[in-house]
């Protein structure tokens, strides 16, 4: 605590640490949780820096189709799959845990994949006809941000009963975190094994698929000169719902992982916070870059986990933000460039 | 290409899980899921600021509002305001279902003698509390309020009803500084937030015997204030290495978890809203903390236990809200469709003994006001009996525990 503040009150409020200490003892804890942090921004920050490499927008409802993977998630495992909500553990074994989880993320996947492609639809085709200015997205990204919260917020409850509303969703659990093994002594958990694996294969899969194969290449092309690359016979559009579709599916598949490690979490404005956390490591590794949403998402994960040992927990986000201003302030363009066309992306 | 892309993209899906598979997260033989227990939160005992127990006194019968059913009063009418529409309007409908219940009760006992309740929706917002409070004043057949139910609104509206001498009591307004206006009009149904934090903090440290303590506070006026005042209570048994604000709205306390596993407390208190106490008492257990669990009014909701299911076993909650006993819960439930929630009781009470002055004859604002002022009974929550300033004269702390 900083010894200048006087008054007992202010004091409290502004209760910031330096501890230095908690950092070095915990550090390969708070590495390994930083990093399933970090890997969860990371798959979200795909869909952010994609749309902005190829149509030049920031798409603020990005969150709120993570958002709906989540509420995706959980339907399939109350609805389908036939969990009841108890905020208890089910720990049903590996096998089915992981079949589940497999077929849960699928839904999610489906549920987000579905949204963002339609939320290109509704919100940015008819934009795109008339060829409005990139003001106009903009605006429309955060409107149609607003749109799905309310919508989950007052509409959903009465669509299916017991669904969106103020409260979170009653969890459904379906393993309990348990250490596996340790590493350096920071001890890992089941849900952090599957959070990191499954988002790094993602992660894998996903830079493969847009730098060796051929539609990845119309996304490339596009994102680099769309007029030369609708010449040469790239269909504009279709490379545009791709790319929705991509960072949809990635979403999905985040907001599945996401609800593994916050069961608590599937509430209408779960996305905000997360989507702008994913939003800034995008903006970190490089907007518009693909390896470098993935790099800045980790980073981010992992320095805020850092920071906030050192500071205390409250400052969290504000160490994910300075951190953000910094780089930026070194590196305008973030660590890796904004390069999606390029070769390096 | 559309479903060359979605084929690749299910395929980096079901890749991934395959090898998840590989992976192997070797847990152990598969867990029979727990039977879902029925986990509630019941009411344990009453505490006095010194977090002694104070055993509610023996054969003494809550008021009943009924009477002796040969009550005669010319119409009249009683006021409740509060949030009934909004974010908030539980409170509101919980406090304005318990007003209703004792006045039906008395209407029906007593056919000489109708009392009416008029209903008025503040939002729980000051300022439409404030553009509704003459509306109240003005109608000349209301002679007592119970309301309005939130601090905020109380603040901005109590000298209106102070000048009416219109005699408001509230049954959920707890800010300290509501009964230092001046008003002659003002009664609180309930202990103030200046006498819970203390009251649970001696509970903890003299009744429980708790040795070490963690204070977790979630950085807003309620939760920082609540806990700064256990913490000043706790004195060093408020163990320092583990005095933590986290943020409402984080649901990830892993950080925090780890700075009270270090510290191995006896007991964590958690100074916040059920939103977060849900997943911070999950993730504590998960990471095999037993400390035991306890917090505040704030949590003491029924989506906390639903939230955070069998890691909320044993959590100790504290609230000024006095339980629902007795008859009083088959007859709300029945009537109202739902079981009595926070306020309910202090509603149902404060309503009680509105219509007791009536009965007695009190059927002017100024009559009723002394009646009230000199008031002295039992209800289903408590004893009432109030001070000059509109305070109770004993102001106890419920201990709820989830079992």
């Amino acid at each position: 605590m900083i010894q200048e503040c006087v008054e007992q009150f202010a004091c409290q409020a502004a209760n910031i640490n330096f501890n230095v200490d908690g950092l070095l003892n915990g550090f390969w804890q708070l590495t390994v949780d930083g990093l399933s942090w970090g890997a969860i921004y990371a798959l979200v920050a795909v869909g952010y820096t994609l749309v902005f490499g190829v149509l030049r927008l920031i798409n603020f409802a990005h969150s709120e189709i993570f958002m709906l993977g989540m509420f995706g998630a959980y339907f399939c495992l109350d609805m389908i799959l036939g969990f009841s909500p108890s905020g208890n553990a089910y720990n049903k074994g590996v096998t089915l845990t992981i079949l589940y989880l497999g077929i849960a993320m699928l839904f999610a996947m489906l549920v987000s994949g579905t949204a963002a492609v339609g939320l290109e639809f509704i919100a940015y085709r008819p934009l795109r006809r008339r060829n409005a200015r990139s003001l106009t997205f903009l605006i429309t990204a955060i409107g149609m941000s607003f749109v799905l919260q309310e919508f989950v917020h007052f509409i959903l409850p009465h669509i299916i009963k017991g669904y969106g509303g103020s409260n979170a969703q009653q969890p459904i659990i379906l393993v309990q975190p348990k250490t596996q093994f340790t590493i350096f002594s920071a001890s890992v958990s089941n849900v952090t094994l599957v959070v990191i694996v499954a988002a790094l294969v993602l992660a894998l899969l996903t830079d493969i698929a847009i730098n060796r194969t051929k539609f990845g290449r119309g996304i490339r092309a596009v994102a680099q000169d769309s007029t030369t690359a609708t010449l040469m016979g790239v269909s504009r559009e279709r490379i545009i719902i791709t790319t929705f579709l991509i960072g949809g599916l990635l979403a999905g598949a985040a907001a599945l992982l996401y609800t593994l490690k916050v069961p608590q979490g599937i509430i209408y404005s779960g996305g905000f916070l997360l989507g702008i956390k994913a939003f800034s490591a995008a903006v970190l590794g490089g907007i518009g870059n693909l390896r470098g949403a993935l790099l800045g998402g980790l980073l981010l994960g992992v320095m805020e986990n850092y920071g906030q040992a050192v500071f205390g927990t409250q400052w969290r986000d504000v160490v994910a933000f300075v951190l953000l201003v910094l780089v930026l302030l070194i590196r305008p363009t973030g660590i890796l460039g904004e390069s999606l066309g390029k070769a390096r992306a | 290409m559309r479903g060359r892309v979605a084929r690749s993209a299910f395929a980096l899906g079901s890749a991934g899980l395959v090898v998840l598979g590989i992976a192997g997260c070797n847990q152990s033989s598969p867990e029979e899921n727990k039977a879902q227990a029925n986990l509630k939160i019941v009411e344990q005992v009453q505490i006095d600021e010194n977090g002694a127990e104070v055993k509610a006194p023996e054969g003494v019968k809550a008021a009943d509002p009924a009477g002796d059913g040969k009550a005669t009063c010319p119409p009249v009418s009683i006021a409740m305001a509060g949030a009934l529409t909004g974010p908030d309007a539980a409170l509101g409908i919980n406090i304005k279902n318990g007003v209703q219940l004792a006045i039906d009760k008395h209407n029906a006992a007593n056919p000489g003698c109708q009392v009416q309740l008029k209903p008025f929706d503040t939002e729980g917002d000051p300022q439409k509390a404030t553009a509704i409070a003459p509306q109240i004043v003005d109608d000349q057949y209301t002679i007592g309020l119970v309301g309005p139910a939130f601090s905020g609104e109380t603040k901005a509206t109590g000298t209106v009803f102070d000048q009416a001498g219109l005699v408001a009591t509230t049954a959920s307004a707890t800010n300290v500084t509501l009964s230092e206006n001046g008003w002659k009009t003002f009664f609180r149904g309930l202990a103030n937030d200046g006498v819970q934090g203390p009251s649970v903090a001696n509970y903890l440290k003299n009744t429980k015997g708790f040795k070490k303590i963690c204070v977790v506070d979630d950085s807003t006026d309620y939760g920082l204030g609540l806990s700064t005042a256990v913490r000043e209570t706790l004195g060093p048994v408020a163990e320092s290495s583990c005095n933590i604000s986290v943020k409402k709205g984080d649901k990830d306390f892993s950080a925090a978890v780890t700075q009270i596993k270090g510290a191995n407390p006896d007991a964590v208190f958690y100074g916040g809203y059920y939103s977060e106490a849900a997943p911070l008492v999950q993730q504590l257990r998960d990471a095999g903390v037993t400390a035991t669990f306890s917090s505040a009014d704030g949590t003491k909701d029924p989506e906390f236990v639903k939230q955070a299911g069998e890691a909320s076993k044993d959590a100790v909650l504290a609230c000024p809200c006095g339980p629902a006993t007795g008859t009083f819960v088959d007859e709300y439930t029945k009537k109202f469709g739902m079981e009595p929630s926070t306020y309910s009781t202090e509603g149902y009470d404060l309503g009680t003994i509105l219509v007791k002055g009536i009965d007695a004859g009190k059927i002017t604002r100024p009559d009723l006001l002394d009646f009230v002022r000199t008031y002295d009974g039992q209800g289903v929550a408590r004893k009432y009996q109030w001070t000059d300033k509109g305070e109770l004269t004993s102001t106890l702390i419920w201990i709820y525990k989830v079992q």
